[in-house]
């Protein structure tokens, strides 16, 4: 079944018409996600890459059914944007803009604490089933319908999970980047509970990196919740306190959230851990045979 | 982005925030002068470092005399101050804050941040003042009260109080702490602080509040709406590459091994580096080189991790998602012809057109190797950083 988006989602654009959503929403449709139109405040009415462009997002969640919607407006209007996809009733948000103040992602997170949507980012490569629908940033081509969930607080190393899955065979159900941001949507935790839900599944391979608790939280409800095999990798062993290592949320502070205390908690919790990155694909495999 | 304290203090007066009298000097005679213009019987003077641990480093001194300010000052401006929080090189003293000696009946601390896990704003006050807080985290974690703000209304004086009460402080000094609070909290969200911090905040003789010391770290996201506050950057007290890169839009950090790295996205650019220590290598640093990476990028990316004389060999790693390895393959053969490498390279090259970037870089007739996969990678690297050292 996948968990998320399917095939049967229907997904707009927010930031159709710049250089950034034009090129990804042609990259969905391409993959052949069912995609439906797209927002640009003032450009209502004119069609783009063959689909029709909306004012509101309001106004194409009417006319279109859309119940997810990807978000490429610049960080000072990202607020904004999910705020206004959330008030239209948007199922799935994926925002992948970077660079949003954090004041701005508390206020964000406080409103849609009252709504029943799932924000996934910002700062994230967005979320894929593959085969079925593409929301977000990363390479279609790699990914192969298969058995894996994976979820990741970084782009490229999801990359890597999803290559290396595919390389041996297994396939993902759907991948999930949540992030690097500190204030973000989707945690862990939450895509854990739909991966273990999801007949698909067969495996999770959850990608951590240092900076907070979500892996120690995630390390606890995987014990307590998750009946499927997990390996996971937790990015930052040789990353030094205090610098803020390219993700505003990956940094290690008052020494809390290094990648050995994520380690830990993780094998305490009977999780199955990989030290090297290049060893995410062969673990699961071995673990689901 | 970090302020310093001078600066973050002058934040603090236009919020009326009480701050001891004081004026920043960058010469001798400028310290002299703060003398004569603040008046007062004593005087410390305090290096201005982005860095904590001012006092243990030699960077902090209480002066009964003009003269021992203007000494001071000498001996202070121009130098290095090595702290407990720098390296062993320390920060360059480009400017001291001269204040007025204050009365000190208690000292406090007083914190606020944006707390991840709850995703509220938080305020953490202790009657541990003035000492180490993540030292007193640990310790005394009793002495450290915690409270969150709502951000449907943000701090009401409640809370405030509530602190006040629980900081054993009496009479005036409850409206006074109320007051700053609430400005303080002001501060934090006006200007997109990430982190302000008084340590400590004192209790005067007549019942003042008063910040002592005031640190304040802005969000470097919201830097676009906070244009005053984004001039007072100072670059000489970030590490000379970082600012560098920082000018192309790289993220780039000195670490201190031989192994530079280059590798786009953030998670994957710590996982190389963690994946060089697991070979026996040290990585001289971390590089994200991003997902819009260019030839230029590249070369410049190349440019920053050579201007490091520790470097022996350099590891670059990329996942060609929606970049071409093709095209990342050119930039990098165009980077070496142009920089001159003169350190073994090893190539990692994943995805969209991998084989002809690979054979690009084979057939550019440059000291590049071309490696299959992560470990190998890693392994070739380990290597010739060995082979050289």
């Amino acid at each position: 079944m996948s968990v998320l988006v399917n095939k049967e989602t229907r997904v707009i654009c927010q930031g159709f018409t710049g250089k950034q959503g034009s090129f990804h929403s042609e990259q969905a449709i391409a993959y052949g996600t069912r995609f439906v139109g797209g927002v640009t405040p003032g450009k209502g009415g004119q069609q783009h890459l063959d689909r029709p462009v909306f004012d509101t997002v309001a106004e194409a969640v009417e006319e279109t059914g859309a119940d997810a919607s990807m978000i490429y407006v610049p960080a000072p209007f990202a607020m904004d944007a999910i705020l206004e996809a959330a008030d239209a009733g948007i199922r799935v948000i994926v925002c992948i803009t970077e660079g949003i103040p954090v004041l701005d992602m508390l206020r964000v997170k406080a409103v849609l604490a009252q709504k029943n949507t799932r924000l996934i980012g910002p700062n994230c490569p967005g979320i894929i089933t593959p085969g079925e629908c593409k929301i977000g940033i990363m390479p279609g081509a790699i990914h192969l319908p298969g058995r894996i969930g994976i979820v990741s607080r970084s782009g490229t190393l999801t990359y890597e999970a999803v290559h290396q899955t595919t390389e041996n065979g297994l396939g993902q159900s759907t991948c999930i980047g949540i992030g690097g941001d500190p204030i973000h949507g989707m945690e862990f935790i939450d895509c854990l509970e739909l991966f273990e839900q999801d007949e698909q599944t067969e495996g999770i391979v959850l990608v951590g990196e240092i900076g907070g608790q979500a892996e120690e939280q995630a390390a606890q409800y995987i014990h307590d919740h998750v009946s499927k095999p997990v390996v996971a990798y937790i990015a930052g062993v040789t990353a030094p306190a205090g610098k803020r290592m390219g993700h505003a949320g990956a940094i290690i502070s008052g020494g809390r959230g290094t990648a050995e205390e994520k380690f830990s908690a993780m094998k305490e919790s009977g999780v199955a851990i990989v030290r090297s990155p290049a060893h995410m694909g062969n673990r699961i495999k071995s673990l689901l045979s | 982005m970090n302020l310093h304290e001078y600066q973050a203090k002058q934040l603090f007066a236009e919020y009326k925030i009480p701050v001891p009298a004081g004026l920043p000097a960058h010469t001798p005679e400028e310290a002299l002068n703060a003398v004569r213009e603040l008046g007062g019987e004593a005087w410390v003077i305090k290096a201005q470092v982005h860095a904590g641990g001012r006092g243990k480093g030699g960077g902090v001194h209480m002066c009964g005399t003009p003269d021992a300010v203007h000494d001071q000052a000498e001996r202070l401006l121009g130098s290095q101050l090595v702290t407990p929080q720098t390296d062993v090189e320390g920060l360059p003293v480009n400017t001291v804050l001269v204040e007025q000696a204050s009365d000190i009946q208690r000292e406090l601390y007083l914190g606020m941040l944006v707390d991840r896990q709850n995703e509220r704003i938080a305020i953490m006050a202790s009657v541990a003042g003035g000492m180490d807080i993540e030292a007193v985290a640990a310790e005394t974690p009793e002495q450290i009260q915690t409270i969150l703000v709502d951000q449907a209304v943000g701090l009401q004086p409640y809370q405030a109080r509530q602190l006040a009460f629980g900081l054993a402080l009496q009479g005036a000094q409850i409206g006074g702490f109320t007051r700053l609070l609430m400005s303080l909290y002001r501060l934090f969200t006006d200007k997109d602080a990430s982190l302000v911090e008084i340590n400590p905040l004192i209790v005067t003789a007549e019942d003042q509040l008063v910040a002592l010391d005031a640190k304040i770290n802005l969000d470097d996201n919201a830097l676009y709406r906070q244009q005053s506050l984004a001039e007072l950057r100072d670059p000489s007290q970030v590490d000379e590459r970082e600012h560098a890169a920082a000018q192309f839009e790289l993220n780039y950090i000195a670490l201190d091994g031989n192994i530079g790295c280059m590798v786009n996205g953030a998670g994957l650019a710590m996982a190389t580096m963690d994946l060089i220590k697991l070979h026996g290598g040290e990585p001289a640093n971390f590089l994200d080189v991003g997902g819009g990476t260019t030839a230029e990028r590249v070369a410049e990316a190349f440019k920053i991790i050579l201007s490091d004389p520790g470097v022996k060999a350099i590891l670059v790693n990329i996942f060609g998602g929606i970049v071409r390895c093709d095209l990342i393959a050119e930039g990098i053969v165009s980077a070496v012809r142009e920089v001159g490498s003169g350190v073994a390279v090893v190539v990692r090259l994943e995805g969209t057109n991998v084989d002809q970037g690979r054979a690009i870089l084979e057939q550019s007739g440059l000291d590049i190797s071309s490696a299959n996969g992560l470990t190998e990678a890693a392994m070739m690297v380990v290597n010739a950083a060995e082979g050289v050292a």
